[in-house]
């Protein structure tokens, strides 16, 4: 018998074809960008979160100088902290630049310092304490708070999914070929004791 | 170059260990969702907890939104914040999309109480109203060592400040799962039995014409599988939509942002 059967080239690569797709997908190819969007997501919910807290800072701020005219010198830290926290661009390239993030992280840090001087001084006014309307705002403050730490913390732990991802294997294969342009995000690094304000008891 | 590589490897693999030792150092435990009033602390009478769980079921039925009363033996060295968001989670409290989940929380041994919100009852369970409803119903009674009174006054509260008005009620109740069958679910049964008889008529009819000609042997396991479908669509009917009657409760897949408002006395 002179003719063999030859299989068509097609018919050859083919199950080559779908069984390195299979192990691929196996292997985690997809793992950087989904990681990657649910790091971008949380990040979202935590600017989301920060941006609450300077909106509740002017109607705060107006409350404490109906009763406290004298506290000028917080109050204005208080209104410069936020305004440069609104300066802050935040883009796609904020989470990946160190610099950035730093400057973020920083804007932040100063408002809640600013703030929790601001509470500390509102101590001495038991008119203003016991104003309802401040009373309402100290909660929605507290809860922003609140707030800003899950998110931090959710934020925190997708990063570290995320970059621990780009460093093991098979996540670095991936990351050195096809996801060259991944880069790692930064995460929060200033302890979260030292981020909530003094809370004041009544 | 391969040793670089692999010391940063290494160096990858041991900073995975050791997070996941420190996360599992501080992992914290959550006693089982027995009902939706669990009692690990032992502060509530029989009367008290029947009574909460009636109107927290009744809530439910109405609203879809799920409410739970938990009171705590310890907090386990965290905060009440740290601790009740992660309850909340890991329940699983609210429905799955909505996140319509409110705990009240309550840990006497540290004496925090604490109402956390998911998401979607935020815009009306603020974290003002929050804040009142334990400054001015809860703490005043946990004071006076009431906590009976305090919970089912602050349930009352709540279930008030999260019921939205009758129309919204039977616009939800429309698309709420349902644990009995409803049109819905009759109709499906029906279609898939339809199918069904379909199937089995038209393998039969082929099978009688295929007999002259002599056996096909590839025709015979196609029968087989019926027998099986017909067991598991039978069984999804019956269990409806993941609430199953007769007292079983479950959270609903819901999330926590950290919403809400806490209190001590």
């Amino acid at each position: 018998m002179s003719h063999a059967f030859r299989i068509p080239r097609l018919a050859r690569v083919l199950p080559f074809t779908v069984l390195a797709a299979l192990l691929l997908s196996g292997c985690g190819i997809n793992n950087i960008p989904t990681y990657d969007e649910t790091a971008k997501a949380k990040w979202s919910d935590v600017q989301n979160q920060y941006q609450r807290r300077a909106d509740l800072i002017p109607n705060l701020v107006e409350t404490v100088k109906g009763y406290a005219t004298q506290e000028r010198e917080v109050l204005t830290q208080v209104t410069e902290a936020r305004a440069k926290v609104s300066q802050i661009k935040v883009d796609a390239s904020t989470i990946t630049d160190p610099a950035k993030f730093k400057q973020y992280q920083d804007a932040q840090n100063a408002l809640t310092g600013a703030l929790g001087r601001l509470l500390v001084t509102v101590e001495r006014y038991p008119d203003l304490k016991s104003n309802q309307n401040f009373l309402a705002l100290q909660s929605q403050l507290e809860g922003t708070e609140n707030r800003i730490a899950v998110a931090r913390r959710d934020y925190i732990e997708g990063v570290r999914v995320y970059n621990t991802e780009l460093k093991t294997f098979p996540g670095q294969l991936w990351a050195s070929t096809i996801y060259r342009s991944y880069k790692p995000m930064e995460t929060f690094t200033v302890a979260e004791d030292l981020q909530k304000p003094p809370t004041v008891k009544f | 170059m391969l040793s670089r590589f692999r010391a940063r490897w290494g160096r990858a693999v041991l900073g995975l260990l050791l997070s996941l030792v420190a996360w599992a150092a501080h992992a914290l435990t959550f006693p089982e969702l027995t009902g939706r009033v669990v009692d690990d602390a032992g502060i509530l009478d029989p009367a008290t907890k029947a009574a909460l769980e009636r109107k927290l079921a009744e809530f439910e039925t109405k609203t879809t939104g799920q409410l739970v009363v938990v009171t705590l033996k310890s907090l386990q060295g965290t905060s009440i914040e740290d601790y009740g968001y992660q309850l909340g989670r890991h329940w699983g409290i609210g429905q799955k999309e909505k996140n319509t989940g409110a705990l009240l929380i309550v840990a006497p041994n540290e004496r925090k109480v604490r109402i956390e919100v998911g998401y979607g009852f935020e815009g009306t369970l603020t974290d003002a109203v929050s804040r009142l409803i334990i400054e001015n119903s809860i703490l005043p009674r946990f004071r006076a060592n009431d906590f009976a009174g305090g919970i089912s006054r602050g349930v009352d509260d709540i279930i008030q400040a999260v019921s939205v008005d009758p129309e919204e009620w039977k616009a939800r109740a429309r698309q709420r799962p349902d644990d009995q069958p409803d049109l819905a679910d009759v109709l499906t049964f029906l279609f898939l039995m339809v199918i069904i008889f379909i199937i089995v008529g038209s393998i039969a009819r082929q099978q009688a014409q295929a007999d002259p000609r002599g056996r096909r042997g590839t025709r015979g396991p196609i029968i087989l599988p019926l027998p099986g479908s017909w067991g598991r669509s039978g069984s999804g009917w019956g269990s409806g939509g993941g609430f199953s009657g007769g007292g079983g409760f479950s959270g609903g897949g819901g999330s926590f942002g950290g919403g809400g408002a806490s209190g001590s006395w």
